[in-house]
């Protein structure tokens, strides 16, 4: 066991894939030479060579579509957007072909697209989204994000493996968050959410960056007496509903957290199937915790604008008196 | 890797006005029509921003600035198009523009907030007639084409000068600017700051081609100029204003330039250029090629020089005071004033929520 970084367990999971099928294929801007701008993709190019590993010119939306051309070929693409606000140029391939080019013709397409999303970094503007429910709103793509090391390098080789598109969210805030683990780690399933940690009062849902924030304010609250149960979800779409039921049928109480703007949000979706599903076991109406409905705010007030453990407390409170 | 230098090619000849030893290779005083005084100032503001860029990424190594994107060595793009311009013309930056938003009189303590992380945006883009700085790549391209279009339909006259690097003429905005551009006959000036890596990628992965013949492809014209060149840039801005406004429709400049600094303060080039191809750059320093141009004609002197160098000392130093003591905004205004004309009474109620939530914390 060592102490491994989501950087290097993403950078390792990359690596791996690239030696067990010739056919993976690693492009965008600034993966070769420089290994990414987060050093993701560092050594790779030189490991593997021009044809495998190249930068692009920039061009998001020929990146995805070019991805499409090279799956039909019999690669398995995995192209990288450089920052979640620079995905949008490539948003009508995305929408338009990725996802439904199966349902078209019936031809797989095994493409994964890599994204450091969410904030919390400090960046300028377009630095710090978390574009998400755009993504899980469309049919015939996979949307998914790991919380930790070890679920970043099982989870990016499933997506990798998987015949139908991925789209991979790094919560990039987490790059640098450790795990005590070997690598390569356990496969992780896309589709199934984890329980981070055990609790029997109110279920935390969270995901991707936000996991780490829920699991702060489960210590804090065990420190006054309160159990948390904290649930990552690690799978968007497709949604593991039947973990957070159970985990809703034993607490009767649920928060989601989130990063991105509450309205319209992710967590609405998970609000809904809550309260529709557990309706008869809940005792407090399910609570979101995420981001303002504001464009994200410039860095000097990107705290007041995030979830943090103290606004999951207050949600958790609020759930635990009411009625 | 490619030598950036090599980009020049022998039969391909780079336009311009000064040679790199400071001799003239043509008659810039006919030709620009600029007044004794008009040439010193392209030299005062090309030394007073460079020293306020050096400021800027000082501020950033203190921690006074988030990120900081420096545009050494490209001086002379920034003040040779924006005094070729009337001050009514429109300026589109990308992100790098900091000495164009100086020369149109945007106080830069006031633009550096922007990386101070205070706000998205520090000016009001109709005051000065700069818009905002666009982060995505080439999306400002289209925008100045329709602000071009409108000046057009108005007959109002501006023209319009929209600025990207090289990278950005990979995009498809660019493309479909452009093409919209050719089509309505455009009052726009399409300024190429090729300084030969997007980040780290070099030019030769952006395009097989050469970005000035690009215009060809879309019914208009391109030139390749010596960007390094402030009284090519001038000239090349001129004349393509000066045919825009006649009603001739767009231009595409390429001005070359080389980007000494780092791309951004988060950015480390030694991962992927050499020391040599940034030597070699050096010697086409724009501000030390004028200032012997205008030493030999007889414009500046010695203290001439000294004085223009303790006005650009002075202006950064302020810059840094003001920057020190602007005050933090409010959250609630930096965060929501800005967001709609008429906040919806939700939006509004979510302010105060937001708002009361500061003052009584947990
Ligand atoms: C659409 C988009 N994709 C990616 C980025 C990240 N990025 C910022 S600057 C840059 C390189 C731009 O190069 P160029 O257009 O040549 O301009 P320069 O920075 O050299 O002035 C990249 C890839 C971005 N800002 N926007």
């Amino acid at each position: 066991m060592s102490s491994v970084t989501m950087a290097k367990a993403i950078n390792t999971s990359l690596r791996d894939a690239l030696r067990k099928n010739p056919k993976t294929l690693i492009f965008g801007e600034d993966v070769g030479p420089l290994g990414g701008v987060f050093r993701i993709t560092d050594g790779l190019q030189k490991e593997f060579g021009e044809d495998r590993v190249f930068d692009t010119p920039l061009a998001e939306s020929a990146i995805i579509g070019i991805s499409v051309g090279l799956a039909l070929k019999g690669f398995r693409p995995v192209p990288e957007i450089q920052f979640d606000g620079f995905i949008y140029p490539a948003f009508d391939q995305i929408v338009s072909h990725v996802a439904k080019y199966r349902n078209r013709s019936g031809v797989p397409l095994p493409i994964t697209i890599r994204v450091p999303f969410g904030g919390n970094i400090g960046a300028v503007e377009h630095h710090s989204e978390s574009p998400e429910a755009y993504f899980a709103h469309t049919a015939g793509l996979k949307v998914v994000t790991p919380a930790t090391p070890g679920d970043a390098y099982g989870l990016l080789q499933s997506a990798i493996e998987d015949d139908d598109p991925v789209v991979f969210f790094e919560p990039k805030s987490r790059y640098y968050l450790k795990e005590e683990i070997d690598l390569p780690s356990a496969a992780v399933p896309i589709g199934k959410a984890k329980i981070s940690r055990e609790g029997s009062q109110v279920s935390v849902i969270a995901y991707g960056p936000t996991v780490e924030t829920a699991l702060q304010a489960a210590r804090s609250a065990e420190q006054e007496g309160i159990s948390l149960e904290v649930i990552d979800l690690r799978s968007l779409s497709p949604l593991d509903t039947e973990t957070v039921l159970a985990s809703v049928r034993k607490t009767h109480r649920a928060v989601v957290v989130h990063e991105a703007p509450v309205f319209g949000g992710f967590g609405a979706e998970i609000a809904a199937r809550i309260s529709h599903d557990a309706f008869d076991v809940l005792e407090a109406p399910v609570a979101r915790v995420a981001g303002l409905n504001i464009p994200y705010p410039p860095a000097r007030f990107e705290k007041l604008y995030l979830p943090d453990a103290d606004r999951i407390l207050q949600a958790v409170d609020a759930a635990l008196a009411y009625g | 890797m490619a030598d950036s230098a090599q980009v020049v090619r022998e039969q391909d000849p780079v336009r311009s006005v000064l040679r790199a030893d400071g001799s003239l290779a043509g008659d810039p005083r006919r030709a620009l029509g600029l007044t004794p005084e008009g040439f010193v100032d392209l030299y005062r503001k090309m030394v007073s921003i460079r020293r306020a860029d050096q400021e800027a990424l000082n501020l950033q190594r203190q921690g006074e600035l988030g990120l900081w994107g420096q545009f050494l060595g490209q001086e002379a793009a920034h003040v040779g198009a924006t005094m070729a311009l009337e001050p009514t013309d429109w300026i589109f930056p990308s992100y790098r523009e900091f000495g164009m938003a100086m020369c149109r009189g945007i106080d830069p303590a006031t633009m550096l907030t922007v990386f101070r992380g205070l706000t998205h945006g520090a000016w009001d883009p109709r005051k000065f007639h700069f818009a905002p700085l666009a982060i995505p790549v080439a999306t400002q391209v289209p925008h100045a084409v329709g602000f071009a279009m409108g000046s057009r339909l108005e007959g109002s006259g501006e023209v319009v000068l929209v600025t990207f690097g090289d990278g950005a003429t990979s995009a498809g905005d660019w493309h479909e600017a452009m093409n919209f551009a050719g089509v309505f006959k455009a009052p726009v000036i399409f300024l190429c700051q090729n300084n030969y890596w997007a980040i780290s990628v070099p030019l030769p992965r952006q395009t097989a081609g050469r970005i000035a013949d690009r215009a060809a492809g879309y019914g208009f014209p391109g030139i390749r100029i010596d960007g390094n060149d402030v009284l090519a840039v001038f000239a090349a801005t001129r004349a393509a204003a000066e045919r825009a406004r006649r009603g001739d429709g767009p231009y595409l400049i390429e001005a070359q330039t080389y980007r000494m600094g780092a791309h951004t303060s988060s950015d480390d080039p030694t991962r992927y250029r050499t020391a040599a191809e940034l030597e070699a750059w050096s010697s086409k320093d724009p501000i030390a090629r004028y200032e012997r141009w205008l030493r030999a004609e007889g414009l500046l002197d010695q203290a001439g020089v000294d004085g223009i160098g303790k006005e650009a000392e002075s202006t950064a130093e302020k810059m840094r005071t003001r920057l020190r003591e602007a005050p933090a905004p409010d959250p609630g205004k930096a965060m929501f004033d800005r967001v709609y004309s008429r906040p919806s009474p939700g939006f509004q109620q979510e302010r105060e929520e937001f708002e009361s939530s500061l003052e009584s914390p947990g």
